[in-house]
């Protein structure tokens, strides 16, 4: 039974004679009991059809109580569908009488406003359809939710329809409000939510990791927007990313500026009847990223950390990046990913020690829930794929925890570990002297080899401390502690005098820096893990 | 001094750097210049050994980075990732110009095209560097070539072998000695 009252009835006699569709009727006449847009579209026409028919005198009662009678008011409900919408105007609205009753009438023809997707778009066959494309994605969810995305052109066509309301509605001195109207989106999701709940046999939510994306659009009227853009051009600014630059929000944004005479001058009220209905776009499945941390070693001085490309050719033949995550993107069944870490360490330097914090971003993962015996069999797979890296303290962090590696990567101390030649050989009091240098500052001009990449500037680095360890004439060891952000070969060898002092001016001769080892990055995350 | 040996490894300039030569700039005999290509293609220009600065055993009197009256290579600034506002240089832009306390002057160019990202100001407080590490802390300017330009700035240049061969042909001549 419809919650119509009898002073809906107008509204519903002009929407039917304006080519609406019963549920769309519904949605302008504020109906908000959703089980009422839940029963069959051909029941919910009839009772409709019957209710708009019903006698007019018949003015204190629920009008659904009565049987239509032989010579209703509405009789002649069904459109004139070519020439009353090429006239344009209000002339549908006007003349109601020159409609008849057809039982067919509101689902024979496309809806004039959801340009379908209520009536041919809202049953068990079509959940079944998208529920099948989810299934055959293999994702593995314990709940989801539905999104819908609708032409844009559907709001010109509803905002046309509410004036046609409105008026009705100011004419009866009754009072209504754009926003108690029933959206589109929302009857979509009332009838099925519950359809697709049934199919999948999960919960379908209003907030989930897991989201299901219905599309629709509609060719036909595309056209529908185009006067909008002359109108209100500064709402239409072309943007990278977007195919056109009528999106719904650019649409409802006109359509909230635009005033009424202008709008009525430049579309039909109502609007036109479309030939065709929506067409639906793939269905398209989506699970939240879900976020991998750890820490790494890397061993070799020929691997890089991310794959290293010049002039669109591989220069190495693997990388930290993807060692770590071949193994996690199958285990995720994910679509990719985003690697991170606390700072990183040219290709010729290995990473000791603890190893330096790293995390990884899963896109679109087909499989998310996995217990810590798992991660750590992930871990396991990953140390032994290669002699080249180790991973320790592998777990699942939230995106927040990823944003806690990058604060303060400046103001932190790293060591490392080089072999230094120098020019001249090596005396017992180079040592002594290198040992004795305390906080020392240098200003760093923006490495040479960096510089086509980064902006040129001068920066103060901070050497905490250094020990040497003599090992022939020509070679020494070399242990420093120093703020994070110090470029260790430039101190080293001088880039040219960029560096500023550098180990060459210290130590009077020229020194070179052979080989050098991270040892620590000392950022306490992710916290570890014990075996 | 035999550290060298003991190294073992080739030094930075050979580690990163691809070394082009120009030689007799401007048609001067001589005047050799040396261009060190990054391979992130980033240029570095130097005097070649050859020039007759290191050649002469000349003392530096001036080094002047102000070109003309209304343009001064210490005026360069470049500002971000981009290198916003260098100056542009093309192939014969003069650098700076030295002059030896004999009197004569020379004309350093930039040799490639690209935007200049920076001078080397040391070289002004300690003309000595000129002389003692031309090829490192006596450099003189650093370039940027345009990407789509970094193969094509060398074509006119002389390789390394090139560049000695030159040398050599000049040590069998008279005509011309540097
Ligand atoms: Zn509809």
């Amino acid at each position: 039974m419809l919650p119509l009252k009898v002073k809906d009835r107008p509204i519903v006699c002009t929407l039917l004679a304006a080519g609406c569709c019963a549920r769309c009727i519904l949605r302008f006449c504020c109906i908000g009991l959703q089980s009422a847009y839940r029963q069959p579209y051909e029941d919910l026409a009839k009772e409709l059809l019957a209710f708009a028919s019903a006698e007019e005198s018949d003015k204190s009662k629920d009008a659904t109580d009565k049987e239509p009678t032989e010579d209703p008011p509405c009789k002649k409900m069904r459109l004139e569908t070519e020439q009353s919408h090429t006239e344009g105007g209000d002339k549908a609205e006007t003349s109601p009488a020159q409609a008849q009753t057809d039982p067919d009438s509101a689902n024979s023809e496309v809806c004039v406003v959801c340009l379908g997707v209520l009536q041919h778009f809202c049953d068990k066959a079509f959940a079944k359809k998208v529920s099948e494309a989810v299934a055959t994605e293999r994702y593995q969810f314990d709940s989801l939710v539905l999104s819908v995305s609708l032409p844009a052109q559907l709001s010109v066509r509803e905002h046309s329809i509410w004036l046609l309301v409105k008026k009705q509605v100011r004419e009866k001195a009754m009072c209504l409000g754009k926003d108690d109207v029933i959206q589109v989106k929302e009857a979509f999701k009332w009838i099925m939510n519950g359809l697709v709940s049934q199919e999948l046999s999960v919960p379908v939510l209003g907030k989930s990791l897991f989201e299901v994306s219905v599309g629709f659009t509609h060719p036909e009227t595309d056209g529908d927007c185009h006067f909008l853009a002359t109108t209100c051009s500064d709402c239409f600014k072309p943007a990278k990313n977007k195919l056109s630059v009528f999106t719904r929000m650019a649409v409802v944004k006109a359509l909230e500026k635009i005033s009424e005479e202008n709008f009525r001058r430049q579309f039909p009220c109502p609007p036109g009847h479309p030939a065709t209905r929506c067409t639906v776009q793939d269905t398209q499945c989506l699970h939240v990223s879900v976020f991998v941390a750890g820490r790494y070693n890397k061993f070799s001085r020929t691997l890089p950390q991310t794959p290293w490309v010049i002039d669109g050719e591989r220069r190495m033949e693997s990388s930290v990046e993807e060692l770590i995550t071949a193994p996690l993107l199958s285990s995720f069944r994910s679509e990719g990913f985003n690697f991170s870490s606390s700072g990183r360490e040219d290709v010729d330097v290995r990473t000791l020690g603890n190893g330096r914090p790293f995390a990884v971003e899963l896109l679109n993962p087909h499989r998310a829930q996995f217990s810590k015996e798992e991660i750590r069999e992930m871990q396991k797979a990953i140390n032994q794929s290669s002699d080249k890296i180790r991973v320790r303290d592998l777990q699942v962090v939230t995106r927040d925890a990823v944003a806690h590696m990058k604060e303060g990567e400046e103001e932190k101390t790293k060591s490392y570990g080089a072999l230094i030649w120098t020019l001249r050989p090596i005396e017992k009091d180079d040592i002594e002297f290198i040992n004795d240098i305390k906080e020392l500052k240098i200003a760093q001009k923006t490495p040479l080899r960096v510089l086509h990449r980064r902006p040129l500037a001068v920066r103060q680095r901070v050497i905490h401390t250094m020990t040497a360890r003599f090992l022939d004439t020509h070679h020494f060891h070399l242990n420093l502690r120093t703020q994070a952000g110090t470029y260790i070969k430039e101190f080293v060898h001088g880039d040219f005098g960029r560096t500023k002092p550098n180990l060459c001016e210290l130590m009077k001769t020229d020194t070179d820096i052979l080989e050098l080892d991270v040892e620590s990055v000392d950022v306490d995350w992710p916290p570890a893990i014990e075996d | 001094m035999d550290g060298a040996e003991h190294k073992g490894v080739p030094s930075v300039i050979d580690r990163y750097f691809t070394r082009w030569y120009k030689t007799d700039l401007k048609g001067k005999p001589c005047e050799d210049h040396c261009i060190l290509q990054h391979s992130n293609r980033i240029c570095v220009i130097t005097l070649a050994e050859s020039h007759p600065i290191l050649q002469e055993d000349k003392k530096i009197q001036r080094i002047n980075y102000q070109i003309s009256a209304g343009c001064s290579r210490l005026q360069n600034k470049v500002s971000g990732k981009s290198k916003r506002g260098g100056q542009f240089l093309t192939e014969l832009a003069p650098l700076c110009r030295i002059t030896s306390t004999d009197g004569e002057e020379y004309t350093i160019f930039s040799c490639i095209r690209g935007r200049l990202l920076e001078v080397n100001e040391d070289i002004l407080s300690r003309p000595n560097l000129l002389l003692e590490k031309p090829s490192t802390e006596g450099y003189i300017a650093v370039i940027l070539p345009k990407f789509e330009e970094s193969k094509s700035i060398t074509e006119g240049l002389l390789t390394r072998a090139e560049y000695e061969e030159v040398v050599l042909k000049r040590a069998g001549s008279n005509l011309q000695p540097c």
